[in-house]
């Protein structure tokens, strides 16, 4: 118990933490058709913004404020990079994303310096539950993604803009001949995937409050491998391939002897999905009706 | 009603339309007929948007449609039900119907239309909280049908509707759309199957490679030796 319970809920906080930057990839994914890599890096511009706020000391206001900065982050580059780029072939997309990137990090290189910086957000302290000690940071990130993950799913399954974002994801031209606009689905998408960022990034300095300009790199990759392995463009997919490569990594730390090989472990897990179910957990080929 | 005139479009450098002109009057079921390939599915994307046209007008109550984006032409009052139906597989019949309404704001005039579409397909009731894309082709067709009355439409555009239906359900459909007319929609209709189509029209333009061939009222043309050659293989 004293070793298995904080693995798991250290697992799950991982995992909806990697489970909140899948969605941005998979669903920009879904509705751009695009694999948005400057994603990650959005993360680290939050965490950035939340540092610069934290200097006035509200931690609230730096975690609302991140969210509001990643949200107009993330709708700028999508109309000043991506935009002008519909219809081009998807390497000059990805190319752009890989350049976006780059710019964004040594943006914050230039502004903030190469060296780490601190930044304490909020210390929750810990709690016992069973006996065990619990850090009371990763139960509120697993309590935030799963209000984060149900209020999504539910506004993707009931409401008008979720279903039309759904119709967009289908079928472009279907939709626009149902009178929805297609950019401004495309900018909502950035937007929803942008704020879940802000968050990730939140919840990342809540458990090592340390920040550089790569801070996004690793948690992008992963949490890209996550919605791979889920199934890209799937939702719900995103959100199993992320509590799964969370849950393998906390185990993999867990077990001295494969400790050091986590990564290795986890993108090795990756390759073997992906040979087993090409599409992942959820992923599906569509079949078209004649 | 709605006015094409002089319309061109180009694929790339090949030219898929040829200044093209046709008129369609409100009230009228016109058909657009012509072999694989002639341009018809072309003229009808062009006309709502999804392609751009190189020169060319078309008139659509008073707005020059070839300036206005895709998405604002179904709010006009022109709906469009596109070749191989194009529903919205993931989402259910009602889902899908309620997408057909998107940009209307009166809910309670939404439930009416929903009343009326159910009317005209009663299979759309049963089956409103099934996933769309597990339809039969030809449920498929109704709901596609079904989608675009929802926007309340004062035109619809219909391509190759009977496009790989059985022949019951073809004679479904062709009933449907005489109704559809009936009660007050002009239809502009998209078809292979020319002698169903003439038997509906009013009048019809037939499209051979890009260009108008002929035109003439639907009774005319059945009775024209070159149409019963190449279309009604009498």
């Amino acid at each position: 118990m004293e070793l298995v319970l904080p693995t798991i809920i250290n697992g799950l906080s991982l995992g909806g933490t990697y489970a909140m930057i899948a969605l941005g990839y998979t669903m920009v994914y879904g509705i751009a058709k695009m694999l948005n890599f400057a994603h990650g890096d959005i993360i680290m511009v939050g965490g950035y913004i939340m540092y610069v706020c934290m200097a006035m000391g509200n931690p609230l206001i730096a975690v609302v404020a991140a969210v509001i900065g990643c949200v107009l982050l993330g709708m700028t580059v999508e109309k000043v990079a991506y935009k002008p780029l519909r219809g081009a072939s998807p390497l000059a997309v990805l190319i752009t994303a890989i350049g976006v990137s780059y710019l964004l990090q040594s943006l914050a290189q230039i502004i903030f310096g190469s060296a780490n910086k601190m930044v304490m957000i909020y210390d929750f302290g810990t709690i016992k539950l069973f006996d065990v000690t619990v850090q009371v940071s990763s139960l509120i990130t697993l309590a935030i993604c799963v209000v984060v993950m149900v209020i999504l799913t539910l506004f993707i399954k009931f409401t008008k803009l979720g279903h039309a974002m759904i119709a967009v994801s289908e079928d472009k031209g279907a939709a626009q001949l149902m009178g929805v606009n297609v950019n401004g689905i495309i900018t909502l998408t950035f937007a929803i995937g942008s704020s879940l960022a802000a968050l990730a990034g939140f919840f990342y300095l809540l458990k090592s409050p340390s920040i550089s300009s790569t801070l996004g790199a690793m948690p992008g990759i992963k949490a890209f491998t996550a919605a791979v392995i889920g199934g890209i463009g799937s939702i719900p997919g995103a959100m199993l391939g992320g509590i799964f490569l969370g849950l393998v990594e906390s185990i993999s730390y867990k077990i001295t002897a494969i400790a050091p090989y986590t990564d290795a472990i986890e993108f090795a897990i990756l390759i073997a999905i992906l040979l087993v179910r090409p599409n992942g957990f959820l992923g599906k080929k569509r079949r078209e009706k004649v | 009603m709605l006015k094409v005139e002089n319309l061109s479009v180009y694929y790339g450098v090949i030219q898929a339309i040829k200044g093209v002109s046709f008129e369609i009057n409100e009230g009228e079921i016109i058909a657009l007929i012509g072999a694989n390939g002639a341009g018809k599915t072309t003229i009808l994307h062009t006309i709502t948007g999804l392609i751009d046209a190189k020169s060319g007008s078309i008139i659509f109550d008073g707005h020059e449609l070839t300036k206005t984006p895709a998405h604002k032409i179904v709010s006009l009052g022109m709906a469009h039900v596109p070749e191989r139906r194009r529903i919205f597989q993931e989402l259910s019949v009602l889902a899908n119907l309620k997408l057909g309404a998107y940009t209307r704001k009166d809910k309670s005039e939404i439930e009416e239309t929903l009343k009326m579409v159910y009317e005209h397909f009663p299979i759309l009731k049963e089956r409103k909280n099934q996933i769309a894309g597990t339809l039969s082709g030809g449920e498929q067709q109704m709901l596609a049908m079904g989608r675009a009355l929802m926007s309340h439409p004062k035109i619809i555009l219909m391509d190759e509707p009977s496009m790989g239906l059985s022949p019951l359900y073809v004679n479904e459909i062709f009933d449907i759309i005489k109704n559809i007319n009936k009660s007050g929609t002009t239809v502009l209709l998209v078809e292979q199957n020319a002698k169903k189509a003439l038997s509906i029209a009013n009048r019809a333009y037939v499209l051979e490679t890009g260009k108008i061939a002929l035109e003439g009222n639907s009774q005319e043309l059945l009775n024209n030796d070159s149409i019963k050659k190449a279309y009604l293989g009498e």
